[in-house]
């Protein structure tokens, strides 16, 4: 629906892509950790690679918690806007389709801070 | 020569009539409609403006006297106040947390209301609201200023005071909250902006900020703000009554109202609650001697309350709000899920968080017997144990944040409690994310609106954020000291936790110095 309003009310998205400076945002959120209160915000040139988000991004970001180095990233769950996503390592979130303000989640089955979900 | 009165004094109804309805005037040269454009394009139907019942009959006189009264006695109790060292009453200077939240994330809105109720004053063809709104605007006024009058004090004395109102409220992650919530609100027309803030925010809601706080205030010995808590409730009953006044008026006008004016009620009701759940932190860890916990402050008056209101005005179709549902599942979570999301991000923010002791995790585990100890006890647990070992944990990357309420998506799923809510739309193109149902129908409702919201997270990324002249791009660049610079907030001093303040070492030397001799 659109605005109720007195004129045309027609104004551009704050957010959009090109105010990033090449750079995109992403959502990464850590399923069953709540030592990360929310999904986190990364900006990243579009062309970084799918390793490099992990081992370096997400792992400066996730690494404070003693799990972090524990996750087998071949046994792990990536969802996209809520719905399986295989990434591949090699190549960039570009190519894989990862678009602007994308959301992911990480599920590692098995790790939950051992039932605390901390 | 003495002038001879020729008539006795106006009488009450005479001098009413005269001092509101009697100041209106038909226009000549130019339509009524030219001079009040913004009275029909939200669709609200008046055929008669007669027929709105003044609520307090009040007229300008009388309000300037009675005003004037409460000032005198308001700032008596001020200046005795600051000439007994009252900074030192209070429990604990944990306590000053919940009135930095209040002074930065409130006390600017009351000026953003006194604006806000000018303009629907202004916009108003009916003459009975017009003098309403007029009053209520210059009691927002005088709100905003006397707040920061009684809280200055503490600011001779305490870290964290010196620019909420200057700088804070629009820079701030965590007060662009509150400041988007009136945003909204004051970009939407003078009906919506009575149903938002006249009804939902100042009749439905307003106990559960205005009472756990005063309440809050005199359970730990900040007389300053319970006199200033005094001194505006005679001023916040006629706002509530103003209120309850506009909807029974737009309902009665005529049928087509009801359903936008349900919508709104919609709205608004999620829109507050989503504001208030930061005072439901202060209510159950804030307040170093308690008062009661959010959940019961929610089912007096919210629950209660509420439901009575809801009752009443049922007559006119009107149905309890469709979130409540949802209400009634976070109030058990909402308080630890955010007090939990400001321990770990107070290296960012201009108070203090700490984590609870022994004993108010007790009194949590009784007051939240379904949930507390199975879900949030252990995550303060394990904070705690990192805390001792001197790792503190912070989160050292920016959080995700809702479109709509610009809370970090911390909330979590209606039915798991464990699982993060995650909603999600699209709109031209763009991806925008919500932190639950409620704040996602209210973004597809009128998404051109929010797409334009200033997100603190995204702004910071976009390099908006640092003081001017800053080189981002210059070696040893600390994107966070830069931010806060920005938001004049001096970490050392003004944020982290609790434990090792400058606050908590004043507090107790000063306290020490006027109980002991040496």
């Amino acid at each position: 629906m659109a605005v109720t309003a007195l004129y045309d009310y027609q104004y551009p998205a704050a957010d959009t892509q090109d105010k990033f400076h090449g750079n995109q945002l992403l959502y990464v959120g850590w399923d069953d950790h709540f030592m990360f209160a929310a999904p986190l915000a990364f900006v990243l040139p579009p062309s970084s690679k799918f390793s490099e988000l992990v081992e370096n991004t997400l792992t400066f970001a996730f690494g404070r918690h003693p799990e972090w180095a524990k996750i087998d990233f071949s046994k792990v769950v990536w969802l996209k806007s809520g719905q399986p996503f295989v990434p591949e390592m090699d190549k960039t979130l570009a190519e894989q389709g990862l678009r602007h303000k994308d959301v992911l989640r990480l599920q590692t089955p098995g790790l939950n801070g051992n039932g605390t979900y901390f | 020569m003495d002038m001879k009165a020729t008539k006795k004094k106006l009488g009450l109804k005479e001098k009413y009539a005269h001092m509101t309805r009697g100041l209106d005037w038909e226009t000549t040269y130019q339509p009524k409609e030219k001079v009040f454009p913004q009275a029909t394009f939200e669709g609200i139907k008046v055929h008669d403006w007669d027929k709105w019942e003044d609520p307090f009959r009040l007229t300008m006189d009388s309000y300037w006297k009675y005003q004037a009264e409460k000032e005198r006695k308001l700032y008596a109790v001020l200046d005795a106040f600051a000439q007994n060292n009252g900074h030192l009453g209070i429990t604990d200077a944990r306590y000053l947390s919940a009135i930095k939240l209040f002074l930065t994330g409130i006390s600017p809105l009351e000026y953003v209301a006194h604006r806000g109720f000018a303009a629907a004053g202004r916009n108003f063809p009916g003459v009975g609201p017009r003098v309403a709104c007029l009053m209520q605007s210059i009691d927002e006024v005088r709100h905003a200023q006397t707040q920061i009058h009684a809280l200055s004090n503490y600011n001779k004395f305490y870290e964290g005071f010196h620019a909420g109102a200057s700088h804070q409220i629009e820079r701030l992650w965590y007060l662009s909250v509150p400041k988007s919530f009136f945003d909204d609100a004051f970009s939407a027309g003078p009906f919506e902006w009575m149903i938002a803030i006249g009804f939902s925010f100042e009749y439905v809601l307003t106990n559960l900020l205005f009472v756990p706080f005063m309440s809050g205030a005199a359970y730990n010995g900040d007389m300053a703000t319970v006199t200033f808590g005094f001194s505006a409730q005679s001023d916040e009953a006629r706002h509530m009554t103003l209120g309850l006044e506009c909807i029974k008026f737009m309902l009665e006008q005529d049928p087509d109202n009801l359903p936008i004016v349900q919508k709104w009620i919609d709205k608004w009701a999620w829109r507050g609650i989503r504001v208030l759940s930061l005072v439901s932190t202060m209510l159950d860890y804030m307040l170093p001697k308690r008062v009661m916990s959010w959940k019961e402050a929610w089912e007096i008056y919210f629950e209660q309350n509420g439901g009575a209101l809801f009752n009443d005005l049922a007559k006119y179709g009107i149905k309890v709000p469709e979130c409540i549902a949802q209400c009634t599942i976070d109030k058990e979570h909402q308080s630890h899920q955010l007090w939990l999301t400001l321990c770990t991000h107070s290296h960012a923010m201009g108070l203090h968080t700490w984590l609870p002791n022994a004993e108010e995790m007790d009194w949590l585990s009784a007051k939240y017997p379904n949930t507390f100890d199975k879900y949030y006890r252990p995550r303060f647990d394990q904070l705690r144990e990192l805390a001792d070992k001197g790792e503190r944990f912070y989160a050292n990357t920016l959080p995700m944040l809702c479109q709509v309420c610009q809370i970090p998506m911390l909330f979590t799923e209606p039915d798991d409690p464990t699982k993060i809510c995650y909603r999600e739309s699209e709109f031209q193109g763009e991806k925008y994310h919500t932190c639950s149902d409620g704040c996602k129908h209210i973004f597809d409702d009128e998404p051109e609106k929010y797409i334009q919201a200033w997100l603190p997270v995204h702004q910071v990324y976009m390099g908006n954020c640092w003081p001017e002249g800053t080189d981002p791009t210059a070696e040893g660049f600390n994107p966070l000291a830069k931010y806060l610079e920005w938001c004049h907030i001096d970490l050392a001093r003004d944020g982290g936790d609790y434990e090792g303040s400058s606050d908590q070492a004043n507090f107790a030397a000063w306290r020490g110095a006027a109980t002991q001799n040496t």
